[in-house]
Parts: C-alpha cells; sequence; structure tokens
C-alpha cells in the first residue's frame, strides 16, 4: 500500500522569467515508511514538504497522500518546523493539547495521549515551562510531541535538527527513532546532511537544483534498530561515499 | 527591563546623574523667575508650588478665586474623558486593526478610507466637532477617540501582518479553522504591536483632551490652563501643565503594568 503517491509533480513561481522549483517529481512512500529528502539549498526539496502538507499547491502534477488529493493542510500530516514554530504565549502543555482544542475534541480524548507523547519525548517536567525558557532540542521535542499528540499517520520534518549542535542532534536522531519505532508513522524527512539521511531512512530521495528534480532514489538497507554504532561500520562509510560521488558529479 | 542588580553606590551615582540636570534648570528657573522683567510671565518655583497647594488643598473658594481645592475635580473631568474616550477607541480599533491585517477584503474595504482621513490632525476636527456635538463632553470625547485610534489601528494592522508564517502554518496543520487562527494565533502574536498603539494613543488621547477642554468644553485640566493664562495666573498654568504630565505619566505606567502581565512570554524572550 502506498501512503504518499507523487506522480509527475511540477512547482514554478511566477516572475520574470519563472523559478522552477520542481519539475517532475515522482515519489512512492509506503506506510510506516522513512524516507528522506537530500539536497542542496535550492534544490526544492522544502517546497516539496511544503506541497505535501498542503500549504502551497501545485503548479501540475498528483499529489495524493492516503488516497486522497492534497488540496489544504490538516492534522493527519504533521509537520514539523526547522524552529519548531511553538507559540511563544502558550506554556509547553498548551502547545501540546493546541490540535485537539481547535479541533474540538473532549479532553478525555486527548489528555492521556498528550502526557504520554510529552513522557516519550522526556518533557513530562516541563509542562507548565514556555517555550522561551526552553533550549533548541527541547522545543523540538516539543514540536515532535504536538504532531504525535495530534495523532498524525504523515510527519513531515523540514530540517527539524539542523539548527541544534551535533550532541543534542545525535540525540534527538536517537529519539526520532525511538518514537518511529514504537509509532510506525510515515516520515518525510528532509535534510542536507548525508550522515542524517542514511542513518535515520529507509529510502533517501537525493535531489538536485535548477529545477528541483530528483536525482536518484536510494535504499537504506541498513539493519534496524539502527544505534550511532552504525554510522561508525563499513556499509555506512560506502554509502556516504557513494552519495558523495553522486553529489559531486552532479555538480561537475 | 534588565536582570542587573545594582549596587548601592552605583544606585546613588545613577540619581546623582539623573538630578543633576533638572536641579541645574530649577535653580536657573528661580533666578529667571525673581527677575523683575519676568514678574507676571514666570513664577518662580516656590510660586508655582503654593498656587499648587492651593489649587489643591484650600476650601473652594468663594466668587472670584476659582482656583482654590478645585484641582482634583478637574483632574477627575480630564481624566474620565481621555478613559471614555481612550477606552472606545481600543474597544473599535483593535479588532479594526486585526481585521484589516487580517483579511485582505476588510483592508481593501476600510484602509483606503482610514489612511486618508489620518493625515488631518485632530486639531483640525475641533470646528466640526463642536459643531456637531456643541460644547459638551461626547464632542471631547470624540476628539480623544479619534486620537486614540489612528494609532491603535495602525500598530494592530502591523502586528496582525507581520505574524510569523510558520504559526500559521502550524495552526492550520493541527486543524484550526479561520476563525480560530484569528482569535487564538494572531491576536497574541499581535499582542506587542497592540500594545505599543495603545501606548502611542493615550499619549495621543492626552493631547487631544487638553485641547478639546481648551475650546468644546467648560471644566477640566485643559480648560483650567486656558483660563488660567487668561486670567494672568501663571501659576496654576505651570502646575497645570505638571499635572498633565503627571497624569500621563501615571496612565502610561498602568498600561505597561498591564502589558507586563499579559506579555511575561515576550519579557522572559528579551532576556
Amino acid at each position: 500500500m502506498s501512503n504518499i503517491t507523487i506522480q509527475q509533480l511540477c512547482k514554478t513561481y511566477p516572475g520574470d522569467p519563472p523559478v522552477k522549483a520542481l519539475e517532475g517529481i515522482d515519489l512512492d512512500v509506503h506506510a510506516g515508511q522513512f524516507v528522506a529528502l537530500l539536497g542542496p539549498s535550492g534544490c526544492g526539496k522544502s517546497t516539496l514538504l511544503n506541497l505535501v502538507a498542503g500549504f502551497e499547491q501545485p503548479t501540475s502534477g498528483l499529489l495524493a497522500v492516503a488516497g486522497a488529493g492534497v488540496t489544504q493542510p490538516g492534522p493527519d500530516r504533521g509537520v514539523v518546523f526547522q524552529e519548531a514554530a511553538l507559540f511563544p504565549w502558550l506554556s509547553v502543555w498548551d502547545n501540546v493539547v493546541f490540535g485537539p482544542q481547535v479541533q474540538g475534541l473532549p479532553k478525555a480524548q486527548y489528555e492521556e495521549r498528550a502526557r504520554e507523547m510529552l513522557h516519550i519525548v522526556g518533557l513530562s517536567d516541563f509542562k507548565n515551562h514556555l517555550p522561551v525558557q526552553l533550549s533548541g532540542g527541547m522545543r523540538q521535542r516539543v514540536g515532535i510531541a504536538r504532531i504525535l499528540t495530534l495523532g498524525s499517520q504523515v510527519l513531515l520534518m523540514d530540517e527539524p535538527f539542523g539548527a541544534l549542535d551535533a550532541q543534542t542532534r545525535l540525540t534527538m536522531q536517537e529519539l526520532l527513532l525511538s518514537v518511529w519505532q514504537k509509532l510506525k508513522p510515515t516520515i518525510i524527512f528532509v535534510t542536507h546532511d548525508i550522515d542524517e539521511a542514511i542513518f535515520l531512512s529507509d529510502a533517501i530521495y537525493v535531489m538536485s537544483a535548477r529545477p528541483g528534480r530528483i536525482q536518484k532514489r536510494i535504499d537504506v538497507n541498513l539493519p534496524r534498530p539502527r544505534t550511532v554504532a552504525l554510522t561508525a561500520s563499513e556499509a555506512f562509510a560506502t554509502m556516504k561515499l557513494d552519495i558523495l560521488n553522486l553529489i559531486r558529479h552532479d555538480h561537475g | 527591563m534588565r536582570n542587573t542588580t545594582w549596587k548601592p553606590w552605583e544606585r546613588a551615582s545613577l540619581l546623582v546623574k539623573a538630578l543633576l540636570i533638572p536641579v541645574a534648570v530649577l535653580f536657573f528657573w528661580q533666578w529667571a523667575g525673581s527677575r523683575p522683567d519676568m514678574a507676571g510671565i514666570v513664577p518662580t518655583p516656590w510660586k508655582v508650588l503654593q498656587g499648587w497647594h492651593d489649587w489643591i488643598f484650600a476650601a473652594p473658594g468663594m466668587g472670584l478665586n476659582p482656583y482654590l481645592g478645585t484641582w482634583l475635580a478637574n483632574v477627575q473631568y480630564s481624566s474620565m474623558r481621555v478613559s471614555q474616550g481612550f477606552a472606545l477607541a481600543a474597544v473599535i480599533g483593535v479588532p479594526i486593526g486585526l481585521l484589516i491585517g487580517w483579511s485582505r477584503l476588510f483592508s481593501q474595504l476600510v484602509d483606503p478610507m482610514i489612511q486618508s482621513l489620518r493625515p488631518i490632525p485632530i486639531t483640525a476636527w475641533l470646528p466640526f466637532s463642536i459643531a456637531l456635538f456643541g460644547i459638551r463632553d461626547i464632542g471631547s470625547v470624540f476628539l480623544i477617540f479619534l486620537g486614540g485610534f489612528y494609532a491603535i489601528v495602525v500598530n494592530t494592522t502591523q502586528g496582525a501582518r507581520d505574524v510569523e508564517r510558520n504559526w500559521v502554518r502550524a495552526a492550520l496543520m493541527m486543524g484550526a479553522s479561520r476563525r480560530q487562527l484569528l482569535w487564538r494565533v494572531v491576536l497574541p502574536a499581535a499582542m506587542p504591536s497592540i500594545f505599543t498603539g495603545l501606548r502611542i494613543g493615550l499619549g495621543i488621547s492626552w493631547t487631544a483632551v487638553i485641547v478639546s477642554e481648551m475650546v468644546a468644553v467648560k471644566s477640566g485640566l485643559g480648560y483650567v490652563l486656558w483660563d488660567a493664562y487668561y486670567v494672568g495666573r501663571m501659576d496654576i498654568v505651570l502646575a497645570d501643565m505638571v499635572s498633565i504630565g503627571m497624569m500621563g505619566y501615571i496612565s502610561d505606567r498602568l498600561i505597561v503594568a498591564l502589558e507586563r502581565r499579559m506579555l511575561n512570554w515576550r519579557i522572559l524572550q528579551s532576556h
């Protein structure tokens, strides 16, 4: 079963001359699959994510999630933003339950789940804190707890760990993997970090810029569950070298 | 606002530096006021204090001196008008500003009108306002409303337009309706700008009350200011000016206190 289906998707921004952000994108993501979009800045990977999220509309092509065409954003596709995009005037708890609240769900239906998700991301003791009182990594964990509480089947992550220091990033990657293993959502993860793409995903779509295209799909057949040790293995290094060569050829 | 804790001697040094020029001005004023050629124009600080004291505390005068014991009543008149006009400006200005910033249609309908009326100074509205409302409170309140309104609308609009795109996207992604977006995201996000507008608007409201009381009503600090000038009571004029400044300062502090309470997240952010 294919959860996200994208065929011949194009996105052109009007202008003189018009900017072709994406051209002829084909993508198939299965339910529960972890897919990375890897590429340099300007390759359109964030645009692609925004299209799937429903924040922007494609110029042409097919885009369907769970069999239905995407027309607008919705709780079935949870987005984790690069800078978390929490509401700074709401406490951690109020941020996490914002979704169920605006949807008008009864408390009994989401409070338990929200508590559980805060526990999973390790922020049970920070319910009453404001986002400004948290570190960047903690804010991003709230961002993740927020969409897990939402119950999204699809998680769209736009370089969520890009602004974090190396140590925090690693912790967050491991956290994300454990969450994914537990709940098995479908994940599209945008990154420009090759190590991150290999470490996390089942498949990497390497993208190239101007116009934004998918250059190659690479399956990551490394064993799971994955730990940091994997990043030092030969298989990992080989794959990284392949991707580096691919990207260099693209530029040469 | 800073978290810095000042040492006692640093505090003392700050105080001395802050008071140096005011004290010098006071001495110069006392000297200038004592000159014979300034008599009747610049009363000495001491004379102003005496006049002010009587204006506040003396038993209401019989007959000729209207400046005995009437200070509080006049402060109340002016404050009441400012409160009414300003509250009206806030209650009407904030929603209109939010809608202009939020809805393109509303902006196209209302913004041109507001932008074309805004350059007309409130003082220019005076004759029309008197013709419309007569020498009554409502004319004064109308001018105060107008003065506060523009500042509040313009700043609120800016705040509503500058809401971070990802906050809007996050709310939509979580299933918020357009109406929920307006009340739960745009309004709180615009709050800092709204408070900026309220503070500027309140300042203009105090200008408006004084101007309108000089012309359009027969009570309040503005009325006394002009009346005292006419009868040559410059001590009352100066005491009145200081009173207006004090009221403006106090009301601004009230808004700031409210802002601190409501925008706790913003204050923490700036540290």
